[in-house]
């Protein structure tokens, strides 16, 4: 019987395994988790002929190095990532959004994201992991899902099963796009903020914080004065709920987020925008931009056949 | 009876049950969120019951506002549905290597240590909700006298099993975590174990949990 293995050389920052995520669990405190940049997770597994569903490496900022042992196999890095593919005799500069057969011995090392912060590692099988709630997700937080809950780590062997016989090579000219805006619907708690705090939400500019991971991302800007109650009642949150707690400081809700809140909701993120926004590396200037519920259900529509397009395609 | 119901967001219905936090609004919540719950809805993918609103995701490719919407509003909750009233025994060690903020607890509350122990110990409290971290559970109501803020600056890590207050509730800290509670002790349970997919949470909304004292040569002895 063969088999087929990668081994961890360098793990990178946080490098997860992550799936679509894990739905109805809300209430007893478990967030979705799943890839973060949902689009690029589809692609990476389209493009090495995955169901569109199967999990990837998700790595954030430095990604990892890995050497490979096992029957050939295919491979697909998206993103905006800088990476090489060690061959035998030869080293190759790796480009995004096109899948590379890689054999016995061969080593792919994720060097960094470029301006952004997630990355899709994809391989043509399937990885032998642990599922919880159906999904192999890592949640380090809670420590659920596989790898026990846990980033990977130097050292450690990941098996695979299940390699895909379709061994087509595929490619897709896919660009990720930056935006200047994101857009936002107003928060159930919108009214407990001054006119002036209103005004800085929508108009000022906010810089990404270095505190920000896959739970929340932080802001850091002007203070956004709130003039009601910095507290509300706990109740549940969703991703992309923009909460202000005491200092005035902008928190989003990300993919990890804890499932309940007390500070006050100013904005929710629009789902259209929503792998965009993950993709804001610290530093990176986020200003708001107010749109009503209709415009933004409209907005995901077409996001979502644009993704369904680029998919079809490859 | 639900008041209100808004967006949150373009993935989700906000429903508004009151603002006040009691019993009875709060079994009106559980009882929506289990209604919903059994019905399947398509496309609605969580919901997170709270004091007193409930809030229904759903994915937007599947369906949108307007159709949860009018589900919601259609849907007929029997006011018989049994909520769970499980009763549960929690053992707490108090002993001072646990009550991290017993001193603060005393000058706010100004209370003794003991009376602040026989407030809280052996008393029957109600599960509005889990949550914030998995299996988190928000129990109330404490005595108006132990009603304390939380910590200005919260805790990076506050230890798994620390139960602790904050105004007129008590949690208990399911795994390691940041928090900003005031801890009073620690429980030797599990309260929450991910390897039971079915049943990962110790107490759920609606039970009834009563906190026992143990020693600190109890609390070491527990789990052997």
């Amino acid at each position: 019987m063969s088999s087929n293995y990668l081994d961890i050389i360098r793990p990178g920052i946080n490098t997860t395994f992550q799936d679509k995520g894990r739905d109805h669990l809300y209430h007893i405190g478990i967030p979705f988790s799943g890839a973060m940049d949902n689009r690029n997770h589809l692609i990476a597994n389209k493009l090495v002929n995955n169901n569109l569903d199967s999990a990837v490496i998700e790595f954030a900022y430095q990604g990892p190095h890995i050497k490979y042992s096992g029957e050939k196999i295919n491979c697909a890095i998206t993103g905006d990532v800088i990476f090489s593919i060690k061959k035998k005799d030869t080293e190759i500069e790796g480009k995004c959004y096109e899948s590379y057969q890689i054999e016995n011995g061969d080593e792919i090392n994720i060097i960094s994201t470029n301006k952004s912060v997630y990355g899709y590692l994809a391989l043509g099988g399937e990885f032998d992991v642990k599922f919880q709630w159906n999904s192999c997700s890592i949640n380090t937080k809670a420590n659920i899902g596989s790898n026990n809950g846990k980033k990977l780590d130097v050292g450690q062997r990941i098996n695979l099963k299940n390699i895909n016989s379709n061994k087509d090579i595929k490619k897709t000219n896919y660009i990720n796009t930056k935006i200047e805006n994101i857009r936002v619907i107003k928060g159930t708690n919108f009214d407990y903020f001054s006119e002036e705090g209103k005004k800085i939400f929508y108009e000022k500019e906010f810089t990404v914080s270095k505190l920000s991971d896959r739970m929340g991302m932080r802001l850091e800007g002007p203070k956004i004065e709130n003039i009601v109650n910095t507290n509300i009642k706990s109740e549940g949150l969703i991703k992309g709920v923009i909460q202000v707690p005491a200092d005035g400081n902008p928190i989003i809700m990300l993919s990890d987020h804890g499932t309940i809140g007390g500070y006050p909701k100013i904005g929710v993120v629009a789902s259209v925008d929503y792998d965009r926004l993950v993709q804001m590396a610290p530093g990176s200037k986020i200003k708001f931009k107010e749109i009503n519920l209709s415009d933004a259900e409209t907005l995901f529509k077409l996001y979502e056949m644009e993704t369904q397009n680029l998919l079809s395609q490859i | 009876m639900i008041k209100n119901i808004s967006n949150l967001g373009d993935a989700a219905l906000y429903c508004d049950f009151g603002n006040e936090v009691n019993k009875s609004i709060n079994s009106q919540v559980i009882k929506y969120f289990k209604t919903i719950k059994e019905k399947k809805f398509e496309g609605i993918n969580n919901l997170t019951p709270s004091y007193n609103k409930l809030i229904i995701s759903y994915d937007l490719k599947k369906t949108n506002f307007k159709e949860v919407k009018s589900f919601v509003e259609n849907i007929n909750v029997e006011d018989s549905i049994d909520i769970n009233s499980k009763k549960l025994e929690i053992p707490v060690c108090c002993h001072e290597n646990f009550s991290m903020d017993i001193k603060r607890l005393e000058e706010i509350l100004k209370l003794s240590r003991e009376k602040i122990l026989e407030n809280f110990l052996n008393k029957e409290y109600f599960c509005y909700m889990t949550g914030f971290i998995a299996g988190m559970p928000f129990l109330g109501d404490l005595d108006e006298n132990m009603r304390a803020q939380r910590l200005e600056t919260p805790r990076v890590k506050v230890p798994k099993g620390s139960v602790a207050l904050t105004e007129q509730f008590a949690n208990i800290y399911t795994f390691e975590s940041p928090g900003g509670w005031n801890i009073l002790g620690n429980t030797p349970l599990d309260v929450f174990d991910s390897s039971k997919e079915d049943k990962p949470n110790l107490i759920n909304p609606g039970d009834t949990v009563v906190f026992k004292e143990i020693t600190l040569d109890q609390y070491k002895n527990y789990n052997e």
